[in-house]
């Protein structure tokens, strides 16, 4: 089923940057930061040629910053073969921004493009489907611009001045300042639209008088609400699905309903401040999230971490890898109508995990491990001898007891098998990441394709299945579970002793002037953080690159065709966290 | 494998938990006075490494917390100094601020103490936390430089009102250090380790500092006289300037 793959090392990002500079001679410029800036108008022919001429066929990241006199757009591109992503930027003014839209070269740019005009005003043109992601339709601002403000604004950074010294307690909501609570509309907007909306242009990708065109008796599709409120969604999600009889022609996920502007809030927080926040995205996985802040921020500071926090890093993130798909195994039964009892016993060493990390980090979710240059604390005394019996004995015998139990069920197979289908082609256009790109056949892992901490000492394999169907993520993710345990087993014993903190322990850190894309390789996919610094003491931009969120991109892609039963079946295999879709 | 073959083995494996709840989880099973079979410094008890099914009779009866665990912080005072709590006297917290600057969703406000010239004294008058804006993150406790802040093991903080009640001030932040002591064994330990050593290196650096004094030929005793006299007057104003906040809090309330 699962066949175990590696991947071959690819060209330098300085290499291909100097290549196509060469190819493309004028028409793009290469910065002080080794990033391709190219104009908007250029932009779709070196898109083209980076990725038809130069293997990068994988837009990892994209986002944009706002420098107050213009906007300017970023990419991060890369090759599914592996290797660190090339940058590539282009500025547009922000009085009317518009850049051209690369969903016709990467269909993976859809949501990322959405999200940027969502947030920043920026118009995609070619875009087919441009309007808001994560705000509501009728908001009015454009959140992350510099000037945006939000509810009960107080001040542009922390810490605020308030606290200390004559920090008398007020309630934000009792000391209204300027801003108030600032709910603006947009002009035309009574909220009469609210529950009767009129469509308008672009602005529902559901026209219902299409719907009704090319059917005989002018009633035959239907429109579907599932969510936002619905068992299967894993929280607050909406998938609008157009029916036909019982097979799903189209459908749309709507989210942002937990939306809390974590990358505004991340630009106000010290840079230590982000990194209790991080926990609060993916929160079956948090310790991987912290693992990819600290590594942006080490990076950019030039931070070397002492080999204990090596293993500690590795060690936790791998205890979270396994728990994590622990999890999403036992719910995408859940979603299969196996009620509760894989679950229960999927969870059971999960709970055991968190149990660990709550005797390590002081909580079982929000752990706020990680520091730049290392980890918060040592291990305590206990915690070794527990984590070998784990690792040693009892976490093999659950993955088989999984194993056993589901991967040759026949009711399974049945409703896992051939339903969600996703080629390798289309996999890699959407940008997915994680299992569900590997499932597909593609063996990229942010561990081996760009690695990061010390993934390299240790012998594993990136585990990747065929089929591309729901059945073939589930495969993988059992057979990650197994790797990861693997790799424990290389880590555990070789555990040095020594320090657990490079440099000084401080809450205020300088970072130097630059921007970082650093990733790593969530349970759910290729977790980014792109961070600009401007040398102050909060980040300028603070970018989250989402694997759930971009991996829904794919979602309608996947259910088209199938019945709204498999949409279930589905959207349990990508394993969505909405903590981290909505941000 | 034939058909129906997978449920059969499903409907086993079910079957195999649930008589092992009878065979082996039963029989594991604490007594229902709730001594867990003692797991200390486990996390939790992990009653899944120890084996066996329990049910835990809460409230009445509670899962120990590991040490690091963390919920809201409090104020640590030493208590040895014999100052009761409504003075300010034995609060180690020096209004330094760095809690305040450090706390991620700034939910910690910190009135500091003036003297009767207005110069700022490293002393708190008036501390709040926000426990609704509070995220536990801990980052207080650790950056902390003078251990005043703890993190602590209480998360029991239902209350009928959901405004003045979670505003925790001065008051009722206030632990003894001996509460800390207790939640925080380990953590203790370390902090009075390194305090004595602190003391110690201080002590024989005074050590040499009075040698090479009465080798330049100073007069100790007179240096240690006069070094008593500046703790007496410092401690004269810290108590002016109690009383002075007493007088006004009366006077305004």
């Amino acid at each position: 089923m699962t066949k175990q793959t590696d991947v071959v090392a690819a060209p330098a990002p300085a290499d291909v940057v100097a290549a196509v500079h060469k190819q493309l001679g004028e028409r793009v410029t290469v910065d002080d930061g080794g990033a391709l800036v190219v104009g908007p108008s250029n932009l779709i022919d070196v898109v083209r040629a980076l990725r038809d001429d130069h293997g990068l066929d994988y837009l990892a990241n994209l986002t944009a910053v706002d420098w107050l006199d213009r906007f300017e757009v970023v990419y991060h591109l890369c090759s599914s073969a592996g290797g660190a992503p090339i940058v590539l930027k282009t500025t547009t003014d922000r009085a009317n921004p518009r850049v051209p839209s690369l969903f016709g070269i990467y269909p993976g740019a859809d949501f990322q493009e959405r999200e940027v005009y969502d947030m920043f005003g920026i118009r995609f043109a070619g875009h087919p489907n441009l309007k808001r992601i994560l705000m509501w339709e009728g908001f009015a601002g454009w959140p992350l611009r510099k000037d945006w403000r939000e509810a009960y604004f107080e001040q542009e950074h922390k810490p605020l001045t308030s606290r200390w010294p004559d920090g008398q307690f007020f309630f934000g909501e009792d000391k209204l300042t300027d801003w108030g609570s600032n709910t603006k509309l947009p002009p035309a907007y009574t909220g009469a639209e609210i529950g009767r909306p009129k469509p308008q242009e672009g602005q529902y990708v559901v026209d219902i008088d299409a719907l009704r065109r090319g059917t005989s008796f002018g009633s035959d599709r239907l429109v579907v609400n599932m969510g936002p409120q619905h068992p299967s969604t894993h929280g607050v999600f909406q998938m609008r699905l157009v029916l036909d009889g019982e097979t799903v022609v189209d459908l749309e996920p709507v989210m942002g309903y937990m939306h809390r502007n974590h990358e505004k809030i991340g630009e106000r927080n010290l840079w230590l401040g982000n990194m209790p926040f991080t926990d609060r995205l993916d929160y079956i996985a948090q310790l991987g999230s912290e693992w990819g802040y600290a590594l942006c921020v080490e990076r950019m500071m030039g931070l070397e971490v002492p080999e204990r926090a090596e293993y500690i890093r590795v060690i936790m993130a791998e205890l979270n890898r396994i728990q994590s798909h622990f999890w999403s195994i036992g719910f995408l039964l859940n979603d299969l109508g196996a009620f509760f009892t894989p679950s229960l016993y999927a969870i059971e060493e999960r709970e055991i995990v968190l149990d660990l990390f709550e005797m390590a980090t002081g909580s079982r979710l929000m752990c706020n491990y990680m520091r730049f240059g290392g980890v918060a604390y040592d291990l305590p005394d206990a915690f070794m001898p527990l984590v070998n019996v784990l690792v040693n004995e009892r976490m093999e015998r659950a993955i088989d007891e999984i194993d056993a139990y589901l991967t040759n069920n026949e009711i399974v197979m049945e409703r896992m098998k051939g339903v969600g289908v996703l080629t390798p082609e289309l996999a890699i256009a959407y940008s997915t990441s994680g299992p569900v790109l590997r499932g597909s056949g593609v063996a990229y892992d942010v561990r081996r394709a760009d690695p990061y901490g010390i993934y390299d000492r240790f012998d594993w394999n990136v585990v990747t299945a065929n089929e591309g169907d729901v059945y073939a993520r589930y495969a993988v993710r059992i057979g990650e579970m197994r790797e990861s345990l693997k790799i424990l087993r290389q880590a555990l014993p070789q555990m040095p002793a020594g320090e657990i903190l490079g440099g000084k322990k401080a809450w205020q850190v300088r970072v130097p002037a630059g921007e970082h894309y650093a990733r790593v390789e969530n349970p759910r996919g290729e977790l980014g953080y792109y961070c600009v610094s401007d040398g102050k003491a909060n980040p300028y931009r603070y970018h989250v690159r989402s694997p759930c969120f971009v991996n829904l991109t794919s979602l309608a892609e996947m259910c088209k065709g199938y019945k709204v039963a498999d949409v279930v079946a589905i959207l349990g295999s990508i394993d969505i966290v909405l903590g981290e879709v909505d941000r | 494998m034939g058909y129906g073959m997978g449920v059969l083995k499903g409907m086993g494996i079910t079957f195999r938990h649930m008589i092992e709840t009878y065979t082996i989880g039963f029989k594991l099973q604490p007594s229902a006075a709730g001594d867990l079979p003692a797991p200390t410094g486990v996390a939790g008890g992990m009653p899944t490494v120890t084996g066996g099914m329990q049910t835990i009779q809460y409230p009445e009866e509670k899962l120990p917390v590991p040490e690091r665990f963390r919920y809201l912080p409090f104020l640590l005072y030493d208590e040895e100094q014999g100052h009761e709590r409504a003075h300010f006297d034995g609060v180690r917290c020096t209004a330094c601020g760095i809690c305040a600057k450090v706390c991620p969703p700034q939910c910690i406000w910190i009135v500091q103490g003036k003297g009767d010239d207005g110069k700022p004294r490293p002393v708190c008058t008036e501390f709040y936390i926000d426990s609704s804006i509070c995220m536990s993150c801990g980052f207080c406790a650790e950056y902390c430089p003078f251990d005043a802040i703890k993190m602590d093991h209480e998360f029991e903080l239902s209350s009928y009102e959901r405004h003045e009640s979670w505003v925790y001030d001065l008051q009722e932040l206030l632990h003894p250090v001996a509460y800390h002591a207790a939640i925080h064994p380990t953590d203790y330990a370390r902090e009075v380790e390194e305090t004595r050593a602190k003391d110690e290196a201080k002590r024989t650096r005074d050590a040499a500092k009075a040698a090479a004094a009465v080798a330049a030929g100073g007069d100790p005793v007179a240096d240690a006289a006069a070094a008593e006299e500046a703790k007496r007057l410092k401690m004269e104003a810290r108590e002016r300037m109690l009383a002075a906040k007493k007088a006004k809090e009366q006077g305004g309330g």
